[in-house]
Parts: structure tokens; sequence; C-alpha cells
């Protein structure tokens, strides 16, 4: 029997709901029989009664709410339907709540879910990531799964902790990615990145839904020519994993960032002006970015595909980066 | 709907007490407005400094009707009558204004930027209608904690009713029916720009209606009169009325901040002032009344004076923060390494 990424993320709403009475969820389309836009709080309104909340067409309004309502005593883990519009409700997570525990020395105990990431048909709309534009701001943890057993993990995680967390969910990954369990029985502590495959000619620092594609990239550069790429795995873009990624480029000398975010100042750019400030000597080659082109994310699947980094980038990128 | 100047209660004896600590309470920010303001003048005062001449009588009448520590209270610039009448002392927003270590933010913040969440005050930030949604998460959790007849006071004025998130959170309130009375005070201008250039419709209270709240107006230079819409508004609110919408018409007797000498105000209108004096007016209805004698009132105002000198000077004299030894973190967990 095999589960989703989207099942985890069911399964850790739902055990969060039973196990703290003070878990609430807010958003807009996730009570009733419907259960969300994706299904992902699918039944729990009916389980848990007054604690899962449709909200009105207010993003702004539904992350204030969640931010007064942790102040409150509760534990709100809010929706937006789509990460893209999370930038509607960035202000309340970012301003307010974000800035609460500098300000006042009281945490605000808020999770921001955001269905993010693209797929075919998605357009620019309905398929940004937003990592980086959240991850901006201090205050405010953004947390990246890539992996069935992270996105439980990790989105149970986001609850213990008591600041605010934006937590992207992939929804490329949503139903796609598989494993046997979402159980890990020796997770990796929060705010520690993965190897996710060893390896020693460069290393590729990935996350969310760019850590399969890279994966693959690795598997097919392997077999085709013999390199082997060393795929970490951020799971957390903020707090983001430095050491993990030095002691990588140490091992490699030869570092490619790839993130589906748009260039300007994303995740990608901060990686490498990481690596550059802390361990130029480490690399035998300049660093490489593999990111989306600087433009809207276009709806047609033949444009989208060409828009988004995918394993065949990755793989010409590694060649190119190798042979320097 | 009652008409602006008219006072619908027929027990206006049952006012006397809130009269008069409302009363005491706009005495004591009147004096705190002096002090800073003459203390902003002499360049004492890193940043703004924003006074609430002319909202005393709206600001007092929502503090003397909430319980400290049980209903939440959402005061922002104008509303230190409110502060006081809520019963926090004019040392904390001293302390705010100087950047004082024992202040709530310790010079991370300042001005009117403070609170005490936990005592039911927010923290508010400068994104005018922010704080709206926050106190509906607020008393979203007292009804789920079981607490039914607590209520949340939201302080606006008439330039946060053109907000998006103010809309939103004011729909929102409304929907899920939440014991919270919005105060729109009209002081006229939203900064430099007058009420003909903020909105189109006849008057703010149309912006209730069209949330589905009650709504009740009146003239908040009238003391009397607005206590007796603010009681009627927040009991509705704490009996299960659900949302309430008051507009409160006033004039701001300064300019937005101390740095502004609201020369954009035409003289007729300033001229106005004279009369509408909330404090004066004040004064007039409770020693008409009897509710108060010259004696006492000469005997507050000495009072208040006495506690702003003290106050400001402890302020004053409080450490403030070391550069050197913040620790420059702005989240409670971190990883561990």
């Amino acid at each position: 029997m095999s589960v989703t990424y989207i099942d985890a993320i069911h399964a850790a709403l739902e055990e969060l709901l039973q196990e703290d009475s003070s878990v609430i969820l807010y958003g807009e389309d996730i009570a009733g029989s419907f259960g969300g836009a994706f299904k992902a709080t699918k039944g729990l309104a009916d389980k848990f009664p007054g604690r899962v909340l449709n909200a009105p067409i207010a993003e702004d309004a539904i992350v204030g709410l969640g931010m007064g309502a942790a102040l409150g005593g509760l534990k709100p883990i809010v929706e937006m339907q789509f990460a893209d519009f999370g930038t509607l409700g960035q202000n309340q997570m970012c301003n307010n709540a974000g800035s609460h525990f500098y300000r006042t020395g009281i945490p605000v105990n808020l999770t921001m879910r955001m269905p993010c990431g693209g797929t075919p048909g998605g357009g620019p709309y309905h398929s940004q990531c937003l990592e980086a534009v959240f991850a901006h701001y201090p205050g405010v943890h953004v947390f990246t799964p890539a992996t069935v057993a992270d996105a439980y993990y990790m989105l149970k995680q986001a609850v213990q902790i008591p600041d605010p967390v934006v937590f992207l969910e992939h929804k490329f990954l949503y139903r796609w990615l598989k494993a046997d369990t979402w159980a890990d029985p020796d997770p990796l502590p929060i705010g520690r990145a993965r190897i996710a495959r060893p390896g020693k000619h460069a290393t590729v620092v990935a996350f969310s839904a760019m850590v399969p594609e890279a994966l693959r990239a690795a598997e097919e550069l392997a077999a085709s020519s013999g390199y082997e790429l060393e795929v970490v795995d951020l799971r957390t873009v903020k707090p983001l994993d430095t050491d993990t990624i030095l002691a990588s480029v140490a091992r490699t000398a030869r570092l490619m960032v790839v993130s589906e975010d748009f260039p300007w100042g994303g995740v990608a750019a901060e990686v490498i002006a990481r690596v550059a400030t802390q361990g130029l000597h480490l690399l035998d080659a300049p660093p490489l970015r593999v990111t989306a082109p600087d433009t809207p994310i276009p709806a047609h699947p033949d444009l989208w595909k060409a828009h988004r980094p995918g394993y065949e980038n990755i793989m010409s990128a590694a060649h190119y980066l190798i042979s320097l | 709907m009652p008409e602006a100047g008219r006072i619908e209660s027929v027990n206006e004896q049952s006012l006397q007490e809130p009269a008069r600590r409302a009363y005491r309470a706009m005495i004591m920010a009147r004096a705190f407005d002096n002090k800073i303001s003459a203390l902003y003048k002499a360049g004492k005062i890193f940043g703004g400094v924003f006074l609430g001449r002319g909202h005393e009588a709206v600001a007092a009448a929502e503090g003397v009707f909430l319980r400290k520590g049980y209903d939440v209270y959402t005061p922002f610039i104008r509303e230190q009558a409110g502060r006081c009448a809520w019963g926090d002392s004019v040392l904390e927003t001293a302390r705010s204004y100087f950047g004082s270590i024992h202040s709530i933010s310790r010079g991370r913040d300042g001005n009117v930027h403070w609170g005490h969440p936990h005592e039911g005050t927010l923290m508010p930030i400068s994104h005018l209608g922010a704080m709206a949604s926050v106190v509906a998460g607020m008393m979203l959790a007292k009804r789920m904690q079981g607490i039914t007849d607590a209520v949340g006071v939201v302080c606006i004025g008439d330039g946060t009713t053109s907000v998006g998130a103010l809309h939103e959170a004011a729909n929102l309130i409304a929907v899920e029916k939440l014991p919270i009375v919005i105060v729109v005070t009209n002081n006229q201008y939203a900064y430099s720009t007058p009420n003909s250039r903020e909105f189109a419709c006849a008057s703010l209270a149309d912006r209730g209606r069209g949330y589905g709240m009650v709504t009740h107006e009146c003239d908040g230079t009238d003391l009397l009169q607005t206590l007796e819409t603010m009681q009627r508004a927040i009991t509705a609110a704490r009996t299960g009325k659900g949302p309430q919408w008051v507009v409160a018409e006033t004039l701001r007797m300064c300019g937005h901040g101390e740095h502004d000498d609201a020369s954009y105000i035409p003289a007729e209108l300033k001229a106005e002032y004279a009369d509408k004096d909330p404090l004066d007016i004040a004064r007039r209805q409770l020693l008409e009344r009897g509710w108060l004698t010259e004696e006492e009132a000469a005997a507050w105002d000495e009072e208040s004076r006495e506690e702003v000198q003290r106050c400001v000077a402890q302020a004053q004299k409080e450490a403030t923060p070391c550069p050197q030894d913040e620790q420059w973190v702005a989240t409670s967990w971190r990883p561990e390494r």
C-alpha cells in the first residue's frame, strides 16, 4: 500500500486536531463536505465540529484572525487556497505576526499552509512558489517539504513551534509523490538539511518539487556518464542550514542551486551568496543557478514545461558545471 | 437609528459613575498630551508624537465600559484617554515614547505602538485596519474557550474605512457574528485628506449597515451622548446581539502628528474647535448635573498634572536598550546546531 504527499498532510492535520484541542483550521472552502480545493481537510469538519471553519474570501483577514486566535491561546492553521494568494495575507503574516515576538517577546503560534508551485495549465496565478518573499521578512520560518515523510513530520512540527510558520506544500507533489508510509522513526530535526543522495562530483542544492527532479537528474547522469551528484534537500529554506551545504561543497568543490521560483532575490541567490561569502575557497568552479526565467509562469503546458526547471535542465547544467 | 445629539437613555443617572471616570481619564490624557507635545518641541522625543486632542470623549467612553484582563481593546494613535479609562497608567505610554527597557517593546517599537496582549490590549502596527481581524481572532479564541460575555473594541478613524484590510475584517466579523464593536472616530481629516476625498457615501454609518452590523451614531465631542451610545453598543455586543458599528463625529484638534501644523485645515473649521472641546463640554455636563464640584474638578486637574509629571520623569530616567546587549533574533524558536 502506498500513500501520497497529500495523504500525509491530511493525516498530520487530523492527528493535530486529535492530539491538541487548541488546534483549529481556518480557510476558504475547507469545511463542509467539500474539504478544500485539494481535499487536504476532507472529512475533518465532521470529525472535529466547530474547529474546522470556512472563511470568506479575505486572505488578509484570514491570516489576521489566525494571529489573534494564536494570541488568544489557540494554535490556528490557516490555509491559503493557492500560495499565489498568500501575497494578500503577507502583510498580516510578515509585518504583524512576524514582527510580534521581536516587538513584544510574545511569539505568535500561527501556521500558514500554502499549496504552491506549478502544475500543467496552472498559469500565472495558480503556480507561484513565494518562499523567498516570505523568508525575506524577519520572524517567519519557511518550510518546504520534498518528501511524503517530511510533509507529515514537518507540518506537525510547524504547529509545535511557537512562531509563525509558512508551510509551502507543493501541488505537483500532492498526488504524484508516493511512499510506503509517512512514518519516519528517526526524522531529521527541523532546520537540518538532508543529504538526499550522496555524490562526489558536484553538489546540487534543491528544495520542494525540485528535489525529485534533482534526484532523477543524478540517477540519469550516473547511468549515462558516471558522474555522481550529491543532492542536498534544504527542507526548510528558513532557517537555512548553511553548515550542511558548506560540508557538501567541501566534498564536491562544485555547487548548483535549483529553484522553481523566479531568479531575483530568490533562495538560490541566497544559498550562493552564503557559499560565496563563507566558503569561496571550497569552490573549484563558479557556482551555478538553475531557476525559472524572469517572467510570469505561463499557462500552456508546453510553455510551462519550458519555464519550469526540470531534470533535463539540471543534467545539462551539471555537465557544464563539471566541465569547468 | 438615533439622530446625532439625542440621548435615548431614560436613566441618565446611571451614567454618573462612568461619566466621572471618563472625565478623569480625559483630563489625564490631555495633561499627558500637553506634556509629550512640549517634550517633542524641545527635541526630547525620538520619532513621532501623536495626540488625541478632540478624541478624548470617544476614547474614554470606550475604556470605561471595558474590563481590563477580560475584554479586548485596540487603542491606536489617539486613544490615550481610552487607555487611562481602561486602567493603564500614562507611565506605560511615557515608557514607550522614551524606549525604556521596562516598556513592552524595550525600544524595538515606540510611541503609541504599545499594548499588553495578555491583558487584552493589542500591539498595533502602522498599517491601518490590520488589527481588526486580529481582534476577531482573539474573540473567536474566547468563544472557543467558552467565554461568551467578553467584548472586543476596535478603534479606527475615517481614513481607515478606506483600507481593504478593514473591509475584509469587518465582513468576516459580521459573518462570524463576533462580539466586536468597531468604533469609527470621524475627525474629518485622514492626515491632510478631508472626508470629501476619502469616501463618497453619505455617512460612514452606511458602511456598517452594509456589513450587516447594528449601527450607532453620536456627536463624539459630547461626552454624555457618546457614553450613552457606547454603553448601548458595548452592551449589545456583550449580550449576543452581534457586532456593532459606531460612528462618532469629532474634530482633530491638532496636527496628524506634532510635526504637522495642520495648515490645510480651513480657519473656519479650526474656529469651531473653541466651542467643541470635549473636555470643556464634559466638565460643563458634569457640573450642571451636580455629578462633579468645581473643587473636585480643580483637584483632578492638579492630580493629573502631577501624575503626568511623575510618570514622565520616571520614564525619562529609566534605562534605555543597549545595542551591544541586543540579541538580534526575531523568533522564539531556533534550530539546534
